[in-house]
């Protein structure tokens, strides 16, 4: 679902509230809910659809 | 250029980096490593036609073997595996440091905690204890004491990985309330900043404070040496000032093969990603001469 502005609208999966996007968001990235806060991945575009992000794990980083 | 990224998670970095590319009309190919499968003559993975893969992956094991599986499919894939695999583990990279004689910190592995008891007073207090696979500063333990040694070593013994009983204990670098982040490509530096802070981790990805750096001679020197030891490719080399910051001597301490530049770029006035992609155009291009002798030298002997 898009908005007049460059955003996208997306149902935040943990809270089931709407909550905005920007429009150039990748499949894969993650976001911060703007609701509680919580790491969400971006799963799919069309439709949008989040999902809450996988926890940190040991072998992460650089 | 048909370029594929690995990943399994879009950071910042990889935002910065997929843009550039797509703003140069390059044909951009998301290979999110979750979803694939790696057989031993195919995958899963959409890689044909393509002329270069960057591995972007935020797990060091799928990197390395994702990176490995594309490497024996002919598909050209930065960093290589090997350098993944030399910078991945921190012995493996001390142990490259110090064969090609780049400065890095005095370092002992041991396999049980009364050996490292025993490597961790040879050095004295402070020392430090890290895990030989691991980023971000996380796992890292400054240890001042006999008493905080035997608790860590117990502690760490009793985490469950295997990767915790290979004990990589290090010399405490005093540097001054700063280290040095240097991105290279093959050796050459796109950009280097400071990582300050009062906590004797000074990581970004600890809060750490950035600013912009200018590398002297001998900082040049062994970013290229670095780069040079670990098999070259897009690194970041971390570097520590022995003797404070007049003394222009460096210690190299880490060589890492997935690097972020996101706090680079916005340190420094180099448009990092633009130079990333300038080189990411310079290494697909030499695959692909590279390919054109391979089918010179066949149809000459055919």
């Amino acid at each position: 679902m898009t908005t007049d502005t460059d955003t996208l609208l997306a149902e935040d999966p943990i809270t089931g509230e709407e909550i905005e996007l920007p429009a150039d968001v990748e499949v894969g990235e993650i976001i911060d809910s703007p609701v509680t806060g919580t790491e969400l991945e971006v799963i799919s575009l069309d439709p949008v659809v989040l999902e809450e992000a996988p926890e940190l794990e040991e072998d992460w980083g650089e | 250029m048909r370029v594929g990224i690995l990943y399994s998670r879009i950071r910042k970095d990889e935002k910065l980096l997929l843009n550039e590319l797509r703003d140069r009309d390059h044909d951009v190919e998301k290979i999110d490593v979750r979803k694939e499968r790696f057989g031993l003559e195919s995958t899963t993975a959409n890689v044909d036609g393509l002329d270069l893969v960057v591995d972007r992956c935020l797990s060091t094991s799928r990197s390395l073997y994702a990176a490995r599986f594309l490497d024996s499919y002919g598909v050209p894939v930065v960093n290589g595996p090997e350098t993944g695999d030399v910078c991945a583990d921190k012995a493996k990279n001390s142990l490259a440091l110090a064969e090609a004689d780049v400065p890095t910190p005095a370092t002992e592995v041991a396999f049980t905690k009364e050996a490292a008891l025993e490597a961790i007073e040879s050095f004295g207090y402070p020392c430090v204890l890290k895990p030989v696979v691991g980023s971000w500063g996380r796992l890292m333990a400054k240890i001042d004491t006999r008493d905080a040694a035997e608790a860590i070593l117990e502690h760490k013994e009793t985490l469950g990985h295997y990767e915790h009983k290979v004990f990589y204990v290090q010399e405490f670098v005093d540097k001054p309330g700063r280290d040095i982040r240097v991105l290279a490509v093959d050796g050459e530096p796109i950009a280097a900043m400071t990582r300050s802070s009062d906590h004797w981790l000074t990581n970004a990805a600890k809060g750490g404070e950035t600013a912009s750096f200018d590398l002297d001679d001998r900082a040049l020197e062994l970013v290229e040496r670095a780069s040079e030891a670990v098999g070259g490719g897009m690194l970041g080399v971390d570097l520590m000032e022995v003797g404070g910051t007049d003394s222009g001597e460096y210690t190299v301490h880490e060589v890492n093969h997935t690097v972020e530049f996101k706090a680079l770029d916005a340190a420094t006035d180099v448009d990092v990603p633009a130079e990333v992609v300038d080189w990411l155009e310079a290494k697909a291009a030499a695959a692909a001469d590279g390919d054109a002798a391979d089918d010179d030298a066949t149809e000459a002997t055919a």
